[in-house]
């Protein structure tokens, strides 16, 4: 019972940020109330019994992405006034097909669903079980390959990220690596044949 | 008793809640990027629901990579957002239309 209390007072603070992404005219909120759905969402997580995810989520979610998109917004510079026109005129047409998009779900979930599965809930695990090493179990073992994928492709958002935003500055004073290795003797070297001077 | 269908009623809204938002916020790059990290996320609700469901840990694997892949995404945004506004001065999207799109 504590722990309905705990979903439903979880998921109303969860929508509430979402709402808050949304509609809040300064972007830093926005970033700010996105928080605080990630961190709404980790302790649900929790509460489902996926604790890994749960941790995972806050640590690089919370502790990077999110990070990233403040660093990014507040490095902007962007212009509140410019921005915060929202509600355009597609606004209503978006509330619309969300509004129908909600409508028919529930209607798949709970009026459909209940002829088939009851309402139920999850199977609580055996004692002893853990989360983390059940994951690890099958993380390094059946899905090893997409997990070296997902490597190379953390990789390649590094490089990529690194290349875009890189610029080169003219005027710095940097070395040349590749003239200064393929310089030969004639270049620096200048041999001057002359006569010997006689002793002063 | 907190089941399936709780979590995919709370996904289903967080979903339809950021769709709304990409139709709402149409002068600003950097919230739509928002709205689609909250989309991934409602994804996320969905696999993690379905493997507490089935008593199987493949979905949680799969939320693993699916945070991997958002968070090169949102790296790889972000990158192109700041390059973008270096150039434009304005992260405005309907000012975006230089391809005539």
């Amino acid at each position: 019972m504590f722990q309905t209390l705990l979903f439903y007072v979880f998921s109303t603070v969860l929508i509430a940020a979402a709402l808050g992404v949304i509609f809040s005219r300064n972007p830093v909120h926005s970033v700010m109330f996105l928080v605080l759905a990630f961190f709404n969402s980790a302790v649900l997580w929790l509460l489902a019994e996926a604790e890994f995810l749960a941790i995972v989520m806050v640590l690089v979610y919370v502790g990077a992405v999110m990070v990233l998109f403040i660093f990014v917004v507040m490095m902007l510079d962007i212009n509140i006034e410019e921005v915060s026109g929202s509600l355009t005129r597609y606004a209503p047409l978006g509330l619309i097909i969300s509004a129908i998009m909600v409508f028919e779900l529930m209607q798949i979930i709970w009026l459909r669903g209940s002829e088939r599965f009851v309402l139920e809930g999850f199977a609580s695990m055996p004692e002893g079980y853990s989360n983390t090493k059940a994951l690890g179990a099958i993380l390094y073992t059946e899905h090893v390959y997409a997990f070296e994928l997902a490597a190379v492709l953390l990789l390649l958002a590094i490089v990529a990220a690194i290349t875009l935003t890189m610029r080169k500055r003219p005027g710095l004073k940097v070395q040349d690596i590749n003239q200064q290795v393929s310089v030969r003797r004639e270049d620096r070297v200048r041999m001057v044949k002359m006569d010997a001077e006689e002793r002063q | 008793m907190i089941g399936l269908q709780h979590y995919l009623t709370l996904s289903a809204i967080l979903f339809s809640l950021s769709v709304a938002g990409i139709f709402i916020n149409r002068r600003n790059l950097i919230l739509l990027l928002m709205c689609i990290e909250l989309m991934l996320l409602s994804v996320n609700f969905n696999f993690v629901a379905f493997s507490r469901y089935l008593g199987d840990e493949t979905g949680q694997v799969f939320v693993f990579f699916i945070l991997t892949v958002a968070a090169a995404e949102a790296a790889i945004g972000l990158a192109i957002l700041v390059v973008l506004f270096r150039n434009r001065r304005s992260i405005n999207v309907q000012e975006l239309d230089s391809m005539k799109g």
